[in-house]
């Protein structure tokens, strides 16, 4: 067994660690184990350590799980490449290795989904088209009602709003 | 214009003061960005860094937020001591100082907001505060990323969020973190227990000069290390509370030590005015573990008018970088020990020696 550090020397410290009821496991050779402190209690960069060298094992996984290598048609980014560095090589990448991001993402993160910040932009597209989407079902109620006054304002806002649209 | 002479010296720098700065040296949200549709800075070609550090240098540097002549530059026209003063300022990661042709730098007058462009990812954006103030520093720093894209498009993806280079940073990209002197809290030895529980409330703990660093001088960085999932404000708000707890421990160990071991700590304090004041040779490392204490006397008021802010400077002015200042030929280990005693020496003799007899438990 190799250890999972330097990736040349064999590994002969074996390190389990269980966080939110996920196992992590770590292999490393003896120079590693002491540079990263793992016989330190009070070590910083462990779970540094484990979080890395977890992900890559998931993506590792993952990516045997979805049918072996795979590349990022945009910038040429392998399976290798990321289990090597940890990092991606351009956000289309996040598109490409999707299937076995998923889980990696479920262990390393709070959810799988963004809840945070939005670009401005896309967020004024967003409004835009919740409040279309809105103003049709209005529009459509107010016709099945009969009310052909309320309908013929919607109207007018939906013409609005179209034109809002296009400037964004 | 030489970054040496743009950035405020240590003296005016340590002069900062903020709520909480007692036991919280600094707070600081960094925000990781990516323009859209460029390979990440890791991956990318020589030319396409190259093209992203000329389109965002002059985009950061024109920003209101980074106010009149900000300082930019290329990392390859920075020299090695002017990184190693930027790294010990904490205004650049050590992984930036590593940086040469294709990455640059911005920071603005007061030192308030800092940008690093090619690291691991395009952009990332730092707003600092003295003191405990992480809500301060993220409304900057999200003033600044708001200004931003209005200027350049960022790579975002509906479910993700914003897309990093490390899928650890993904959605927000946001790092929340605040550096604690916790001397009471190692001298009680119950920061082992600290650490492990706000390990396991999903932050990290860290040394002073980040991942993968010694905690030297009782200084610890904590910050949280889910970035998705989550907004901005939650982020803030839990670590916001997480800290104000370890501010009470570090205050309670302090004067549970005062009550149980006063002898101990008033041991511990005067070796060390008395290591920094009469040393000729001494390392880094044992300088700022005796600063640490000589603080912790400050704050205790061992050493009758002597501001906190003295020994914030020497804590800087005793760095391997600082000391090179002013010296042309390259200064090796040995030479800096001497060089940093005398400094110490010197500028001790403006504190007066510890008086512990009206040092009372009360609260930190």
């Amino acid at each position: 067994m190799q250890c999972q550090v330097c990736k040349k020397a064999p590994a002969t410290v074996h390190y389990t660690s269980i966080v939110d009821n996920q196992v992590k496991k770590v292999d490393m050779c003896e120079a590693c184990a002491q540079e990263k402190g793992v016989n330190d209690p009070a070590s910083f960069s462990l779970a540094d350590l484990l979080l890395g060298l977890g992900a890559s094992q998931k993506m590792e996984e993952a990516s045997t799980a979805a049918g072996g290598d795979q590349n990022c048609p945009q910038c040429g980014f392998t399976q290798a490449d990321f289990k090597k560095s940890g990092r991606l090589g351009c956000s289309h990448c996040y598109e490409v290795f999707a299937d076995g991001l998923d889980a990696l993402l479920k262990g390393m993160h709070k959810g799988t989904h963004h809840k945070g910040k939005v670009p401005a932009s896309l967020r004024r597209a967003t409004d835009v088209r919740a409040k279309m989407t809105k103003l049709e079902a209005d529009l459509k109620a107010a016709i099945g009602r009969e009310d052909f006054e309320l309908a013929a304002t919607l109207r007018d806002e939906i013409k609005q709003a179209k034109k809002a649209e296009a400037e964004v | 214009m030489n970054v040496l002479d743009f950035l405020i010296t240590p003296a005016e720098a340590c002069q900062r003061s903020g709520p909480n700065d007692k036991i919280v040296f600094s707070s600081r949200v960094r925000l990781a960005r990516n323009l859209k549709g460029v390979p990440f800075p890791g991956h990318a070609k020589k030319a396409d860094r190259l093209k992203s550090l000329e389109t965002l240098v002059p985009a950061v540097s024109g920003l209101p937020q980074m106010g009149t002549d900000p300082f930019a530059e290329a990392m390859d026209k920075l020299t090695a001591l002017d990184k190693q003063i930027l790294v010990e300022r904490h205004l650049i990661s050590r992984e930036h100082a590593a940086k040469g042709v294709g990455s640059g730098f911005v920071l603005n007058k007061d030192e308030t907001v800092c940008v690093m462009v090619n690291e691991e990812d395009h952009l990332r954006m730092q707003a600092l505060r003295p003191g405990l103030q992480l809500k301060q520093a993220w409304m900057a720093i999200d003033g600044v990323d708001s200004s931003l894209q209005e200027k350049v498009e960022f790579a975002f993806s509906d479910q993700y969020g914003f897309l990093t280079a490390c899928p650890t940073n993904l959605g927000t990209g946001i790092r929340v973190s605040a550096m604690l002197h916790l001397p009471g809290l190692v001298l009680a030895e119950q920061i082992n227990q600290i650490i492990q529980a706000v390990n396991k409330l999903g932050l990290a703990v860290r040394g002073l000069y980040g991942e993968g660093t010694e905690a030297l001088g009782n200084i610890f960085q904590v910050s949280n290390q889910m970035t998705l999932g989550e907004t901005e404000g939650e982020i803030v708000e839990r670590i916001n509370k997480v800290l104000l707890q370890i501010i009470e421990h570090e205050e309670n160990a302090r004067l549970a030590q005062l009550e149980k071991k006063p002898k101990v700590l008033f041991n511990h304090i005067g070796r060390a005015y008395g290591g920094l004041s009469h040393s000729h040779i001494i390392t880094s490392k044992e300088t700022m573990n005796l600063l640490s204490l000589l603080r912790l006397g400050v704050d205790l008021g061992m050493f009758g008018s002597t501001p906190k802010s003295l020994v914030d400077e020497l804590f800087l002015l005793s760095q391997p970088g600082h000391l090179q200042i002013g010296h042309p030929e390259k200064l090796d280990a040995e030479v800096r020990d001497a060089l940093r005693a005398e400094l110490l020496r010197q500028r001790m003799k403006v504190v007066p020696p510890p008086d512990h007899t009206g040092v009372v438990p009360r609260p930190a």
